[in-house]
């Protein structure tokens, strides 16, 4: 993915944080929800938060809002404190996941609510719902009530009604967990464009790891009210810190070995009689250490002959799932171990040349996989 | 099975015989021409007209219906503030011993809560008139208001309210803005249900009713004391009247809120 100039503030020192949090702890009664977090957000990001349910997400997102307060830590937004700063005083709109569309006002009303809130002249409110409405293409919808409409397009309502008044920051909440998958795709490439229109700052919160992937200028993963890792969506993918990032994120063999150094190599020795795999890392590990080879599906390929290749290792297929574009191939070794291959399908099924209980060989690249210590 | 075999339909009968024959006799017989409440004489309308003429009647008439608005507005107000607060403030210490203490005058008898009313305007040297009556009234709806509107209230998705927050409303805009036009219903069947509490009351009107105001029910009973004459028949008649049309509506309205919000939440529930 060809990004234009690189959008990286969080590398460069001389960018102040639009948001931080500082050691924020957030606590409902004994229960733990966000554990010590700190974590900056710059302005223009698209950061997106995923995590398993009821790690905290939406926790962190009311946060900012203002409808939670943090037991413990800071969080400033523009640097200045907002711990005492109630909802309606941020400079932040959210987009909640129920929509939270008014039902006795019309589509115009929701969207001009948070306008007639403010000094705007009853001109200029009008001008900015039209804007609105034909940013979300809701003109013709605009007299009716939300639940005259469809759930997309209520959907769309929400999303106008946050975006009306400008604000510094978007908070969104599984803005799309409702929509069928094309609306989905549509509706995000939508927000990026309104993101880039507008020069919003965005939050969301998505169990769509795809969304993420999509739509994110950062990923960050959640586990038990802390941040596992922050990253741009394809350092996440291609380099996690941890196997469960790497689990989390897409599909993942992971091998656990003890590590040796040898030259700019390392080698795992995972299983009795098996050649050690060949890996390479910039991390350190010490001699005999233990540690998580993880390597994704598409770069094992599959032969029926013997490769030459750094790592090959011999095993028979288990199963097939044919997913149209790619088939996954799992390939038990002698071991136990289950390898899962992936090939795309360029060739029409009939003339594939693998099927159940061959044999097989899985090979992969010295560079292809990473090594993790925990 | 027949869903109205012999046995149904005779156990429905008894049951509403039982409860509105006595009604029906009387309303049967305020139209009566003789004056003889037990003879039925031919149909006419005159207790009506006699009713129009009876002085001491319009004006406990003029009194009931002034304390009915009042108390009712008043305990319309109190009550949805104490439901709002009680539904909203989440768990605190306490709570359950607060909304114990807002419905304990649903099951407290009237006659201890009149009694108790009317020791306290004593107590505190208020005369007894149109304005103890209507504290008294309001302080017995107030507990049905609250009842009615905290009941929608627990339904209500408190994210609106939040969302309303969030585009830059005060609290008090979020609750005069969003939350109050949408429990609507409920709060105007509460001032229904309290108005017709305050118009029928007889029990707490006694104890806090002076010389100087009397309500219909009370002179109703006491003029029914020295016997029943067809005017009273004719008076009682517009009393169920009134409170037949303030019930039905009340119910009409809450029924038909619940409706469209079923309506709206199967439309939210596809989208
Ligand atoms: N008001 C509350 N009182 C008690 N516990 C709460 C409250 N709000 C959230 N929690 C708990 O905090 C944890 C984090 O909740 P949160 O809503 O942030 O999860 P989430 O990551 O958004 O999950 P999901 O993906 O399912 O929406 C959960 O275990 C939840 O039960
Ligand atoms: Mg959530």
């Amino acid at each position: 993915m060809a990004q234009q100039p690189v959008f990286a503030p969080w590398d460069d020192p001389t960018q102040t944080p639009l948001i931080t949090f500082q050691n924020v702890t957030k606590r409902f009664g004994d229960f733990v929800a966000i554990d010590d977090l700190t974590q900056h957000i710059y302005e223009r990001e698209f950061f997106a938060l995923l995590g398993p349910s009821g790690c905290g997400k939406t926790t962190m997102m009311r946060m900012l809002g203002g409808f939670e307060t943090p037991s413990e830590g800071k969080i400033s937004i523009s640097g200045r404190d907002m711990n005492k700063v109630p909802p309606n005083k941020r400079a932040v709109n959210m987009m909640f996941q129920s929509y939270a569309l008014f039902p006795h006002l019309s589509i115009y009303e929701n969207i001009a609510f948070g306008l007639r809130r403010t000094d705007m002249d009853k001109d200029a409110i009008d001008a900015r719902v039209a804007e609105m409405l034909k940013l979300t293409r809701l003109e013709k919808f605009a007299r009716r009530k939300p639940h005259q409409i469809s759930g997309g397009q209520r959907q769309r309502v929400a999303l106008a009604r946050s975006l009306a008044k400008a604000p510094k920051l978007l908070l969104l909440d599984e803005p799309l967990g409702a929509l069928d998958k094309k609306l989905r795709q549509d509706t995000q490439f939508e927000l990026m464009d309104i993101q880039e229109k507008t020069g919003t700052t965005f939050v969301i919160v998505t169990h769509d790891q795809e969304e993420a992937m999509t739509v994110a200028s950062r990923v960050a993963v959640m586990d038990e009210g802390r941040i596992i890792q922050v990253a741009t969506p394809d350092a996440i993918y291609e380099a996690p810190n941890s196997t469960y990032v790497a689990d989390f994120i897409g599909d993942v063999n992971i091998i656990e070995g003890k590590a040796t150094r040898k030259g700019d190599k390392t080698h795992i020795a995972w299983a009795e009689g098996q050649p050690d795999i060949i890996g390479s890392t910039t991390r350190d590990f010490s001699e005999g250490q233990t540690c998580h080879f993880a390597i994704r599906p598409e770069k094992v390929a599959i032969s029926p002959d013997k490769p030459d290749a750094p790592n090959a290792l011999h095993g028979k297929i288990l199963d097939i799932a044919y997913l149209g574009n790619i088939s996954t191939y799992h390939v038990e070794l002698p071991t136990g171990h289950i390898i899962k291959a992936q090939t795309a399908n360029t060739r029409r099924l009939a003339r594939r040349s693998l099927t159940w209980e061959d044999d097989v060989w899985v090979s992969f690249t010295d560079t292809a996989g990473v090594l993790l210590d925990r | 099975m027949k869903r109205f075999s012999w046995f149904n339909i005779t156990a429905l009968t008894l049951g509403f015989a039982f409860l509105y024959l006595p009604m029906i006799i009387l309303v049967i017989y305020s139209f009566n021409e003789s004056k003889l409440v037990t003879v039925w004489a031919g149909f006419s309308t005159k207790w009506y007209a006699e009713l129009m003429q009876n002085e001491a009647f319009l004006n406990a008439a003029w009194v009931t219906i002034k304390v009915a608005v009042f108390s009712s507005t008043l305990a319309t107000v109190l009550g949805t503030m104490a439901a709002y607060v009680l539904v909203r403030a989440g768990r605190f210490s306490g709570r359950t011993l607060f909304s114990g203490m807002i419905y304990a005058p649903l099951v407290m008898p009237e006659v201890i809560t009149g009694l108790s009313l009317l020791l306290l305007f004593i107590g505190i040297g208020l005369d007894r008139g149109v304005l103890t009556i209507v504290l008294a009234h309001t302080t017995f709806a107030m507990c049905y208001v609250s009842v009615v509107v905290s009941s929608r209230l627990v339904s209500f998705d408190r994210s609106l309210e939040e969302a309303a927050l969030d585009l830059g409303c005060s609290p008090w805009q979020a609750f005069r803005l969003v939350t109050l036009p949408i429990i609507a219903p409920a709060v105007i069947s509460g001032w229904l249900l309290a108005f017709t509490l305050s118009l029928d009351d007889l029990v707490i009107a006694s104890f806090t009713a002076g010389p100087s105001a009397t309500t219909l029910p009370i002179k109703i009973f006491s003029a029914v004391r020295l016997g029943v004459s067809p005017e009273i028949n004719a008076l009682s008649t517009i009393m169920i009247a009134i409170v037949t049309v303030g019930v039905i509506s009340a119910s009409l309205i809450s029924k038909q809120a619940s409706l469209k919000q079923q309506r709206d939440e199967q439309a939210a529930a596809r989208g």
